[in-house]
C-alpha cells in the first residue's frame, strides 16, 4: 500500500519537503515538482528521502529552472508528465505536500 | 484508471494550474480517464472568461475550455468558493442580483458534494496547489 | 435535507472509502483552514470513513482562545467542536508539530489523538483518498 508523495515548494522557501520526509513511510516514493526540483541538487536536503524510498523529479520543471546542465543527486530519476501519471497509477494514493 | 484532479490556485499566480493542465493531458494521452477536475479556493479563478493574457503567452482558460470540448472533461467550480471570488454563471447572477456573469465555456458551478463524489468515484485523486 | 441524504446513499452505492483531510496551515493568514473545514462538513453527509489531520501550522487551527473581534473576520474555531455531531470523530495532531510549537492537547478546542510522524505516515498509508489544501 505505497504512497506517492509529491512536493512542489522549494525546500529553501518552505518546510514541506522536511514534513514529507518526516512522515513518509519507508518504501514510499517522492516526486519533486514545480519549485521543489531545486531539492534535487542538494545532497543534504534530499538524502533523507533517498534513504527512505525512491525519489523522482519532474523533468520539465527541472529543465525550466536552468538545472538541465547538471545531473540531479545520484539516485534521483527524471520523469516526464506521462511518467508522473504512471507513478500515480503504480501507487495506491497521492499525498500532495503543498 | 479514473482520475480526479483538484486545483487550489488561480491561473498564472501559481504554477499549479499549469501543472494540473499538463497532468490532465498526460492522463488522457496515457489512455486513462478523468472523472472530474474540481476547482477550489482561488482555483475557481481559472474559470473566468474575461482574462486577456499577453498574446505570446499561454491562454490557460482557453486550454481548459478546449479540454472540456475535445475530451468531455467535467470542469466543476465550487459554488461557495466562486461566490467569494466573483466567478458567476447566469444562474448565480440572477440568484445573487449581479449585473454580469463571467463563467467560461466548458465549466459548470456546483457544490462541494461534487468533490466528495469525485473522491468516491475516482481511483486516484491528485491535488495541485500552493 | 433527508432527500439529499437518500440521494447520496443511493449514489455511493454503499461504497465507503477512507478519506483523510490533511491540514497544514494556520488559520486566518490564508483561507485554507476555513475552506478545508467546509469540505469536511459537506463531506460528512456522505457517510465515509473520515479522518482529519492537523500538522505543521495546521495544529494552530485548533488553538483555544482565538479572538478575531479586532480583525473583523469570522472566528470559525468553534466549528471544530461541531464535527463530532457530524460523526467526524477521528481528529489527529502530529506530535512533532505540537512540540515544535510548544502546544499540548490542553491548548486545543477539541479532543484529539496525538500521533508521531511515523504513526501518521502509517495511518496515511491506509487511506484511499488524501485531501490537501
Amino acid at each position: 500500500m505505497r504512497t506517492l508523495h509529491t512536493v512542489n515548494k522549494s525546500p529553501f522557501e518552505k518546510s514541506s519537503l522536511a514534513s514529507c520526509i518526516r512522515v513518509m513511510q519507508p518504501g514510499s516514493t517522492v516526486l519533486l515538482i514545480e519549485d521543489a526540483v531545486f531539492a534535487a541538487q542538494s545532497e543534504t536536503l534530499i538524502r533523507p528521502a533517498l534513504d527512505k524510498g525512491q525519489v523522482y523529479c519532474l523533468e520539465p520543471d527541472y529543465m525550466a529552472r536552468g538545472l538541465g546542465s547538471s545531473q540531479p543527486v545520484a539516485g534521483i530519476q527524471l520523469v516526464d508528465y506521462e511518467g508522473f501519471v504512471a507513478l500515480a497509477v503504480e501507487h495506491d494514493r497521492v499525498q500532495s505536500w503543498l | 484508471m479514473k482520475f480526479g484532479i483538484v486545483i487550489n490556485e488561480g491561473p498564472y499566480q501559481h504554477q499549479s494550474s499549469d501543472s494540473a493542465l499538463q497532468f490532465a493531458k498526460a492522463v488522457l494521452s496515457c489512455g486513462h480517464e478523468i472523472q472530474r477536475i474540481f476547482f477550489y479556493h482561488d482555483g475557481v479563478n481559472n474559470a473566468t472568461r474575461l482574462t486577456t493574457p499577453p498574446q505570446d503567452d499561454r491562454h490557460l482558460q482557453q486550454q481548459w475550455t478546449q479540454l472540456a470540448q475535445d475530451h468531455g472533461v467535467d470542469l466543476v467550480v465550487c459554488v461557495a468558493a466562486a461566490q467569494r471570488r466573483g466567478i458567476v454563471d447566469v444562474d448565480q447572477m440572477k440568484r445573487n442580483g449581479k449585473d454580469a456573469h463571467n463563467l467560461a465555456p466548458g465549466f459548470r458551478i456546483s457544490g462541494l458534494g461534487q468533490l466528495i463524489e469525485t473522491a468516491i468515484e475516482a481511483e486516484r485523486l491528485i491535488v495541485f496547489g500552493d | 435535507m433527508s432527500d439529499e441524504l437518500t440521494q447520496d446513499d443511493d449514489y455511493t452505492d454503499g461504497i465507503v472509502k477512507k478519506l483523510m483531510y490533511v491540514n497544514r496551515r494556520a488559520p486566518h493568514g490564508t483561507i485554507y483552514a476555513l475552506e478545508a473545514l467546509e469540505v469536511v462538513l459537506v463531506g460528512a453527509a456522505f457517510d465515509q470513513d473520515v479522518s482529519v489531520v492537523f500538522m505543521d501550522d495546521g495544529v494552530y487551527q485548533l488553538k483555544k482562545g482565538q479572538d478575531t473581534k479586532d480583525l473583523g473576520v469570522k472566528n470559525f474555531s468553534p466549528a471544530y467542536r461541531a464535527l463530532e455531531m457530524y460523526d467526524v470523530e477521528k481528529l489527529y495532531v502530529e506530535k512533532e508539530s505540537m512540540e515544535a510549537r510548544n502546544l499540548t492537547v490542553d491548548d486545543l478546542v477539541v479532543p484529539v489523538e496525538v500521533l508521531s510522524a511515523h504513526e501518521l505516515g502509517e495511518l496515511m498509508d491506509t487511506q484511499d483518498v488524501l485531501f490537501n489544501f
